[in-house]
């Protein structure tokens, strides 16, 4: 029985955790259809900042909560001026750019930092079910994607801010007849995207390893899961994260962790077969 | 005249080619011999991106997975029958039935050229976590022991057709890899020169108004497809050649990344051009290989964002620009009735 409580948390933790790698990236792509290869590597940015600025004497909390998204926000502001903008529309050229981003990121980290640095220990403790043992950090991720998910529809539905920013996804030239820029809405788009990635880097960097290349893990598995949750930023990317996050520890408890991820992949292929809008695109069409 | 011309320059390019592998091993050292045989099949590699992307329009960003597949089943082959001849076979044809899977999904889903970057991109991080994991003696097949991270070392390389007895010399297996390189630019100019290579770039320009002439894209596209992976497969088995080992690491994002970086700055749209980008980037590689400080990723990351802003076309494509407008020009200063849009040069592809 025990262990059945304990797989339903490795659930939650998973399709919660996937929620929030995809976030950043269902924005950016889902509102400027600019697919960020980059995207593993704000992860990281913003585990290293949570992880240097911790290590430095910062609350975690702070680290994790403010400075991670608000450095990768920075980053990804830059980013959108020098590299982004002119790219707008070319959009082979842009995953090809992004990419290049990725490899001088990477290499820039690996430079400055090395290839490891000093972790931070998982706060919060854990507690007991039976003769297994979980954390209560666990079910802080849950509470954070539920929160981010909450915030961002509440944002994109009902304050004026979600009206710009939806009005120029949809017209970006009747938008600005109407006053609005759409290059600025644009880099605050992108850099809100950076910043929610940078979030999701900085809750990952007590439960995860800490190397220049770990953004490598997370892209494949946020690309599937945006690719096939569709346009609708929240109700895709919720449904697909969790149903791939489901699958994920379920075949990583059936089988070992990395046929779970075979089993995901797969899954995700026959997915896009079927539903090739995704699963936003078939079943909460024009949802948020 | 002009197409004469270009034939016959080109004819004379090829016989030069020719020439020039066949005498090298007599011209230079045997370490720049294993470099430059190092260089010709990751060539081969790149010749196999360069059609399924240049001329199919398919964008792979996951060419390793079919590279290093072959890589795998050269190994695996070639260990348990300790004869290269099937294994390359192997090499060729695991890799073009993997192929012939994830493209039938991918063309017959429809899916947008940028999903099937996606999905290749993550094929390729989900084969190299699989190979990654199958340390221990549970996971071999047949003789070959799959190692995991380790990789398979002692390969048997290549020996001659049929003739376990005798394996290549250096200069040997330089001459296969080369000849291959050769013969597989050949064989895709012929094939593009020819009617199923022109539907394939039609179908590049526009997929409606093609099926609208009665083709039908899904095939045409996963032909391509097909082709380009028997190709990056067979390209697999020369590196595995040259080095004798292959180890996961073969799957791995850079070398993805490195694939792409080759056909951007050598010029998209080419066959030539990504072997002269291949070729270049991978000499820089070497040399940042043996020096402490410069980083490989930040010289091929700032290499590809500078090419994608500033040069998009490629190397290739560019200086043929450049050539085109100053010899219209030249005819121009001459009085000449040559027309200012040059006849395209079929040939200079």
């Amino acid at each position: 029985m025990d262990i059945y409580v304990i797989l339903l948390l490795d659930v939650i933790n998973g399709a919660s955790s996937l929620f929030l790698i995809c976030l950043g990236l269902a924005i950016i792509f889902g509102m400027m259809k600019i697919i960020n290869l980059a995207h593993g590597e704000f992860i990281m940015l913003g585990a290293y900042a949570t992880v240097i600025s911790a290590n430095n004497g910062v609350n975690i909390w702070i680290a994790m909560l403010v400075v991670a998204p608000l450095f990768v926000g920075l980053v990804g502001l830059v980013i959108e001026r020098c590299l982004i903008r002119f790219l707008y529309g070319r959009l082979v050229d842009s995953m090809l750019a992004t990419w290049g981003l990725s490899l001088l990121i990477i290499g820039i980290v690996t430079t400055i930092f090395g290839n490891t640095i000093q972790g931070v220990p998982t706060p919060l403790g854990g507690f007991s079910i039976g003769a297994y043992r979980s954390s209560y950090y666990t079910l802080f991720l849950l509470l954070m994607a539920v929160l981010m998910m909450a915030a961002i529809y509440v944002v994109m539905r009902y304050t004026r801010l979600g009206l710009i920013a939806r009005a120029t996804m949809q017209n970006p030239g009747m938008a600005n007849t109407l006053g609005v820029n759409p290059s600025t809405v644009y880099m605050g788009t992108f850099a809100a995207g950076a910043a929610v990635t940078g979030l999701a880097g900085g809750l990952l960097a007590p439960v995860s390893g800490i190397t220049p290349v770990m953004g490598g893990a997370y892209v494949a598995k946020a690309f599937i899961t945006v690719v096939g949750g569709g346009a609708a930023i929240l109700s895709g990317t919720l449904s697909s994260a969790s149903l791939f996050g489901a699958l994920n520890q379920v075949g990583a408890y059936l089988t070992t962790p990395v046929f779970g991820e075979v089993i995901v992949f797969t899954a995700a292929i026959i997915l896009i077969r079927l539903l090739p809008q995704g699963i936003s695109g078939r079943f909460f069409k024009g949802n948020l | 005249m002009t197409q004469r011309l270009a034939l016959f320059t080109q004819a004379l390019a090829v016989v030069v080619a020719a020439v020039a592998i066949a005498i090298a091993p007599g011209m230079i050292e045997i370490f720049t011999l294993m470099q430059i045989t190092l260089f010709a099949s990751m060539a081969v590699l790149s010749l196999s991106l360069a059609f399924i992307w240049g001329f199919g329009g398919i964008l792979s960003f996951g060419q390793t997975a079919f590279f290093g597949l072959g890589g795998y089943a050269y190994a695996v082959a070639a260990i348990n029958f300790q004869d290269s001849t099937q294994a390359i076979m192997l090499a060729v044809i695991v890799p073009a039935l993997f192929s012939a899977i994830l493209g039938y999904f991918a063309f017959y889903g429809r899916i947008s050229d940028v999903y099937l970057g996606v999905i290749t991109l993550t094929v390729t991080l989900i084969l190299f976590n699989v190979i990654n994991s199958t340390s221990g003696d549970e996971y071999r097949i047949g003789e070959a022991m799959l190692g995991g991270f380790n990789g398979i070392p002692a390969v048997p390389t290549f020996n001659m057709p049929f003739d376990p007895e005798s394996p290549l010399s250096p200069e040997q297996s330089w001459w296969a890899t080369a000849g291959t390189l050769l013969l597989v630019y050949l064989g895709l100019r012929a094939l593009l020169a020819s009617p199923f290579g022109r539907v394939i770039v039609a179908v590049r320009e526009n997929e409606v108004r093609a099926s609208l002439l009665g083709y039908d894209p899904r095939v045409v596209k996963l032909m391509t497809f097909i082709l380009g992976g028997a190709i990056a497969g067979l390209a697999g088995a020369l590196y595995v050649n040259w080095g004798a080992f292959v180890g996961p690491t073969i799957f791995s994002l850079s070398l993805s990344a490195e694939i792409i970086i080759w056909i951007t700055v050598g010029g998209l749209g080419t066959l030539l051009g990504p072997i002269i980008g291949c070729i270049l980037i991978e000499y820089i590689v070497a040399g940042i290989g043996s020096q402490q400080t410069l980083n490989s990723n930040l010289v091929l990351g700032s290499v590809l964002v500078f090419f994608v802003l500033l040069i998009p076309k490629g190397i290739v494509p560019t200086i043929r620009d450049i050539a085109t407008g100053l010899l219209a020009r030249i005819g121009r200063g001459h009085g000449d009735a040559t027309p200012a849009t040059m006849p395209q040069t079929a040939g200079v592809k």
